[in-house]
């Protein structure tokens, strides 16, 4: 109902009226843009500061992996343990004999259980830099060591390919739960980036004023200030009528009362409230662990605790609606095999994504893994790289999404192989 | 389809007063009235389109951040040429006001070094307090300690950022703070490259951008080559020959003893080492990448990638001291510096020189003829449109080369064209974040008042003051500025001036508004049209500001409050004002 209201009283109205506001206009030029596929929604979430991947995705069958981190390693799993709670645990949850989640990451166990999580190792950047800046930039550009990319590889998915053909031009089709347009999502087409659903609205007191405002927008003017304005008043009453402030998460999920848990819950509530979201972009600090990172407990494993409880409170609370959704997380780069003189680790080469979704092959662990001796080392000190992320971005795009513009996305780009991650 | 717009409040501006804008002569001499220098091409005042009205309109809202009260009654005593001339030549206007201001804040008046040394990056605490865990964990004086180790770094980025708006509101130079925003721009640098960037930005605006903004190029384009802004935005500084290649001074330790040995033969000690392995660091084209690509020939300017590592290697050894140990001057290592032969668009630099490698790119790049052209075309497209005529891109262009690349002479030609004064070009461009929020500032009245807030309300729009990651800078069209989140920012921006919750300004007390308190409505609304729109709005907004009605609004569902926003309603003329800050015409300039 919600949304055949919009379409009537808003989007078609402003195409009759000869407008053109940036949704529209992009749909508009691109009629023989390829389609996606109808309901998917992609939610990148981004760990910016570089997690260490070989604490997350702990390589507890390598023995060099030991031998380098003497104080901060995740122990070997607890024998005769599959399962292991967050409290108290100690060693590594085991996923395939040779691979174990850190014990922070309990939450997520029951998603490899029943195949929805896949992890990949030894994935990243191609690029040589170790700067957070650069390579979060060449995450999100999707353009390793070029600098002059002005746009994100989500937002060149969105201006190189159409909605599906049943789905009603959004505003909605791109959102970023950050204060301002991440890089990853910077671009020709439109996207809303917002701190929270309820701050998506006019901030005016009682009186006549926001419909004032609004009257402002409605005076006949078909420009693309009008144009944009309108539809902003449609979006603020689309999203009103979605009825933030009265969502309950299903299933009994409790989320995290942290930012990032927050901001993950109104994520599950854009796609409920069927607005037409299809890229949903978050992200989380506190990665960049140089000092005292801990091992199985401390500062890395408070992360984790966050992170891996706010990602199973958003697939628990999707529910079935999982099958349509994959939840993709990455950052910047791993860190250096070996720890470093102060509890901690440095800046490192390749890291780890979690791959979640109905549709994706789980319980299996992704990538190549190249060993941690000092030969198969990067430069003799990092992991080393065997998954190029746009192999990832682009499998996810084309096989979830729909998306044939890989060209487009990933310009001077040829996935090596595929990795076979989603049905 | 738009419909036309009609002028309604000209003449409510009589009654404002006029502005400080003191035209009068401070630093030079008077300037030579008789003969035209090079720079000054007639102006084309018989072929403009649009009124008089019109004109002083435009001026003041392409050549400046927004008109004052005031401003354009001065505008039009003065007229129209003679103070776009007075405008092209800062030096010759004087800016007390807002030099005074700047003369408080420490870091427009201390090198970068110093204010590094003073204010340190809180590396060290940081890590030490971020190993105890989360924020919950730290102790009262953990968090005490931690203050005062931010206040400095702090003080920094408040005055580098809020500078920026301080300067656009205060200053005269109205046309020279138009030009810093745009090279800066230009010359893009992110403050957060690393803990060294923000202690260079106060000194990289002041010293090396706005001196130059309407200079020669090859000057300003060295400025910048040679400012640690942009050696460590852009990595140069710790650009290097590669380890094939010839460096102008071997390192120590890479001769007769051979690696791992001292120059004298001796064992080096692990420190040494290490030092040398990061010494022996090699190439980084991301400076010379950016040159080619943005600062100067432009994407499609005609280089090639072996263009870019030329250019790259011409430039190894300009450098300044390492920046994570407080930095310093710029300086020319010869032991860094790749002194091979080099070919850079078909010029051959010889093998064995030093910093004349550098020297050299930077000629040979500022005169090619795809650096006018863009040069040209990007500025035309920030004072005319969007897309501006091919043939005033040209014209300008032409001038470029014509003058060597003297900013000030592209400028004039380029607003005194009949294309900058076409009714096609009035009110044509969209307004960035800080131009809105400035502008609004400028209207009324506004006071630099010393804190983020202002910053950061820019940054709420899109536009964080040096912050743009990738160094091509902020978008210089609409379409790229208007979408459904950034017009929601803008409308809620003109609530927040009408609702009191910007400091330094009050939507009811500004200069012109006191004979509007008690006015009536078709007055008040009349009086702040005039003062904030420039005087040009379509009836139904006028009728809109003055009775809310409006027979579009009836088809639409209404938009109620949310209850837990509810706030004590805004009324009179702050209703007025927040409207008209938040209405479509405010977005334009």
């Amino acid at each position: 109902m919600r949304r055949r209201y919009f379409v009537k009283s808003g989007a078609v109205a402003l195409v009759t009226m000869g407008l053109s506001p940036s949704f529209l206009r992009r749909t508009a030029m691109g009629m023989d843009l390829p389609l996606a596929q109808k309901g998917k929604v992609l939610i990148c979430l981004f760990q910016r500061g570089a997690a260490d991947a070989l604490n997350v995705v702990v390589p507890h069958g390598e023995r060099a992996y030991y031998q380098l981190r003497p104080n901060i390693a995740i122990p070997q799993p607890l024998r005769g343990t599959g399962a292991v709670g967050s409290t108290g645990a100690t060693g590594a949850i085991d996923l395939d004999g040779f691979f174990g989640l850190h014990p922070s990451l309990a939450p997520l166990k029951p998603l490899w259980d029943s195949g929805l999580l896949a992890p990949i190792h030894a994935v990243g950047s191609p690029s040589a830099t170790r700067s957070h800046f650069d390579a979060q930039d060449y995450m999100e550009s999707g353009t390793p060591d070029a600098k002059g990319t002005s746009d994100g590889w989500l937002n060149r998915y969105l201006a190189t390919s159409g909605t599906c053909e049943q789905c009603a031009p959004t505003p909605f089709r791109a959102v970023a739960m950050t204060p301002q347009t991440p890089r990853i999502l910077e671009g020709t087409a439109p996207a809303v980036a917002m701190n929270s659903l309820d701050e998506f609205a006019v901030r005016s007191g009682g009186g006549d004023q926001t419909a004032r405002l609004e009257a402002l927008y409605r005076t006949g003017s078909a420009d693309l200030i009008h144009g944009t304005g309108q539809e902003m008043f449609e979006a603020v009453k689309m999203l009103r009528s979605a009825n933030p402030t009265q969502y309950q998460p299903q299933n009994g999920t409790d989320y995290p009362k942290s930012q990032f848990g927050q901001r993950l819950k109104q994520i599950a509530q854009l796609i409920k409230s069927k607005v037409g979201l299809e890229i949903a972009f978050a992200d989380v600090g506190g990665w960049d662990t140089h000092v005292n990172q801990g091992g199985a407990t401390g500062q890395l494993a408070q992360r984790l605790d966050d992170f891996a409880k706010s990602i199973a409170a958003l697939a628990n609370d999707l529910g079935e609606g999982m099958e349509n959704v994959v939840i993709l997380t990455m950052s910047e780069f791993g860190r250096m095999a070996r720890q470093n003189g102060n509890g901690g680790t440095d800046h490192g080469h390749a890291g780890a994504m979690f791959v979640i979704g109905g549709s994706v092959h789980g319980k299996k662990v992704y990538g190549k893994w190249p060993g941690l001796e000092p030969e198969q080392l990067y430069e003799g000190r990092d992991l080393a790289l065997t998954t190029d992320f746009r192999s990832v971005f682009s499998e996810i795009a084309s096989k979830h999404l729909g998306a044939t513009n890989l060209g487009a996305m990933f310009p001077g780009f040829t996935s090596a192989a595929r990795l076979g991650l989603l049905a | 389809m738009q419909r036309p717009i009609r002028i309604v409040a000209a003449a409510a501006m009589a009654s404002l007063t006029a502005c400080g804008g003191s035209p009068a002569a401070q630093v030079e001499p008077a300037p030579r009235m008789t003969a035209a220098p090079q720079d000054q091409a007639p102006a084309e005042s018989g072929s403009r389109e649009q009124t008089a009205d019109e004109q002083v309109n435009h001026l003041l809202s392409r050549l400046t951040f927004g008109a004052r009260a005031g401003d354009a009654e001065a505008v039009r005593a003065m007229g129209v040429d003679k103070w776009i001339d007075l405008q092209l030549h800062p030096e010759r206007i004087g800016d007390s006001k807002s030099d005074q201001y700047f003369a408080t804040l420490e870091s427009y008046n201390t090198s970068s070094q110093e204010l590094q040394r003073k204010y340190p990056p809180p590396n060290q605490l940081l890590q030490r307090l971020q190993a105890k865990g989360d924020r919950s964990k730290l102790s009262a004086a953990d968090s005490a300690e931690l203050r005062e180790a931010t206040a400095g770094p702090r003080k920094v980025t408040i005055e580098a950022q809020s500078g920026r708006i301080d300067r656009a509101l205060l200053s005269e130079r109205q046309l020279q703070e138009v030009m810093t925003d745009f090279w800066l721009n230009h010359f893009s640098v992110y403050i957060q490259k690393g803990p060294p960037e923000r202690y260079q930005l106060a000194q990289y605006e002041s010293t090396v951008i706005r001196p130059n903004s309407l200079g020669k190029f090859r000057v300003l384009l060295e400025a910048v080559a040679k400012s640690p802004a942009m050696l460590f935005y852009l990595d140069n500084w710790e650009s290097q020959a590669d380890s094939n290649r010839p460096r102008l001074v071997p390192l120590p330790g890479a001769g007769r003893g051979g690696a791992g040995r001292n120059g004298r033969g001796g064992l080096l000690t692990p420190q040494q080492q290490q030092q040398l392995a990061r010494r022996r660091g090699g190439l980084n084209e991301n400076y010379g990448r950016e040159l080619l690509e943005l600062h100067t020939l432009g994407v499609d300017g005609g280089y090639t990638q072996q263009d870019v590592i030329n250019v790259a290697r011409a430039l190894t050894g300009w450098t300044f001291p390492r920046p994570q140990l407080g930095g310093g001057a710029f300086e020319f290592n010869p032991q860094m510096h790749d002194a091979g032969a080099k070919v850079v668009l078909g010029h051959r630099l010889a093998a064995g020189r030093g910093i004349e490698d550098g020297e050299d790119v930077l000629d040979i790049v500022s005169r090619h003829p795809s650096t006018a052209k863009y040069i040209a075309f990007k500025l035309a497209r920030r004072f005319v449109s969007d897309t501006p005529p091919a043939e005033l891109v040209e014209r300008a262009a032409a001038t470029f080369r014509r003058t060597d690349g003297d900013i000030r002479a592209v400028v004039r030609t380029i607003i005194t064209s009949k294309e900058f004064f076409s009714r096609a070009a009035y009110r044509s461009k969209v307004k960035s974040p800080f131009e809105v929020v400035v502008s609004a500032l400028r209207a009324l009245g506004a006071q630099p008042d010393g804190t983020l807030r202002t910053a950061q309300t820019i940054a709420t729009l899109g536009e964080p003051i040096y912050g743009h990651q990738a160094p091509n800078g902020w978008p210089e069209t609409g379409d790229q500025w208007m979408n459904t989140g950034s017009i929601l920012n803008r409308i809620n921006f003109g609530v927040a001036i009408a609702a009191g919750r910007i400091p330094g300004v009050s939507p009811v007390n500004w200069k012109g508004a006191e004979s509007l308190q008690n006015a009536p409505i078709e007055q008040q609304v009349d009086g702040v049209v005039g003062a904030l729109l420039g005087g040009g709005v379509s009836p139904d907004t006028r009728a809109i500001l003055i009775t809310g009605k409006n027979p579009f609004l009836a088809s639409a569902a209404a938009l109620d409050t949310m209850p837990e926003m509810a706030r004590p309603p805004t009324r009179g003329l702050a209703l007025i004002v927040g409207l008209a800050i938040g209405s479509p015409e405010f977005q334009r300039r």
